[in-house]
């Protein structure tokens, strides 16, 4: 994928297939350290063990009648290459939390990219479900939760053009103000 | 800066819309819009055309009609992949889609009820 944010919108997919009713997605960025995390965690219907083994790895495992998704794979290979890894865990019944851990001064390693869009098209596509979302880059941290957004508009829609606007304007503000805390 | 007092004044004035939006719905057929967003359709450029979609048909406050997504819809080398059910017509597939495709698209196929066929997946096929 050409920008990470493009990988967190198809792993929070994951997520809304899964049928969670939270997702909570933390981008955190460490300046100093050179390092990007990024986790995806949700209360979905989980996966069982084997499941995961199949899903982290699908080309050790031998071929299941299931096709392999590249979702995941996908993921994982972009932290991998930065000389990152990640993590997965599963219950059934209770979550997934999926955690991808990027080295950004790697040659390899993807931008973030235009992760407001991500953001947008998750929660507006996706109203329903109750989404926290935190963007932290050293000391700088922004929360967005729908629930609190829900709260203000009661019966009216994210999808309202005026909300609409509003959501992306709003999302795009925080994100600079916390970018623009980087020296 | 926006602020969520911002918020709360935009949600009165939407509110006031609600009622008479609901009204004029009535029981009319609904034209969908269904953008492939399975990981093919992402990665090759799906979410920026999702985006657009769910924008012209709200700016055009077009009744009616509906913009969804779905997985994937298994011609991956085509993505992006949308397709359009409107109400008494055979499903139409546009291929390759770009944002800067989309207004010609809700003008002449969602509005006006003329698909665009260069776009079309029947395109590849003359
Ligand atoms: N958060 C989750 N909760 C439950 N199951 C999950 C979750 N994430 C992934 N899975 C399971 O793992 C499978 C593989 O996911 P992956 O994203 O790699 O591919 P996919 O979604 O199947 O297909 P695609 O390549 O189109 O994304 C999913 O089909 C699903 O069964
Ligand atoms: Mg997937």
């Amino acid at each position: 994928m050409r920008e990470l944010s493009l990988n967190i919108l198809d792993i929070t997919e994951n997520s809304v297939s899964a049928g969670a009713s939270l997702i909570e997605i933390d981008v955190i960025e460490d300046t100093s350290l050179k390092t990007l995390s990024v986790s995806i965690r949700d209360n979905g219907r989980g996966m069982s063990e084997e499941m995961v083994e199949n899903v982290r790895d699908p080309f050790c495992t031998t071929r299941t009648t299931r096709k392999v998704g590249m979702g995941i794979p996908l993921f994982k290979m972009a932290a991998e290459m930065t000389g990152g890894h990640l993590e997965l865990s599963s219950r059934v019944g209770v979550g997934t939390v999926i955690a991808a851990h990027f080295k950004t001064d790697s040659i390899d390693f993807t931008p973030l990219g235009d992760i407001d869009a991500t953001i947008l098209t998750l929660i507006t596509m996706h109203e329903e479900i109750d989404f926290v979302y935190r963007f932290k880059i050293d000391e700088n941290e922004f929360v967005l939760k729908t629930s609190e957004l829900k709260a203000i508009l009661g019966e009216v829609s994210f999808n309202d053009i005026d909300v609409r606007m509003w959501l992306k304007d709003y999302i795009s503000e925080q994100t600079q103000i916390i970018r623009g805390g980087v020296t | 800066m926006k602020t969520l007092e911002e918020l709360l004044a935009i949600k009165a004035k939407a509110q006031a819309n609600i009622t008479t939006r609901e009204s004029a719905d009535g029981s009319a057929e609904v034209t969908r819009i269904v953008v492939g967003m399975a990981t093919c359709g992402i990665a090759a450029g799906a979410r920026p055309v999702l985006n657009g979609f769910v924008e012209e048909v709200s700016k055009r406050n077009l009744k009616n009609v509906t913009v969804s997504q779905t997985g994937c819809i298994g011609m991956c080398q085509y993505e992006p992949i949308v397709e359009v059910f409107a109400p008494g017509k055979e499903k139409v597939t546009y291929i390759k889609m770009t944002p800067d495709k989309i207004a010609r698209v809700v003008a002449d196929h969602i509005v006006n009820g003329n698909p665009v066929t260069e776009y079309t997946v029947a395109s590849l096929k003359e």
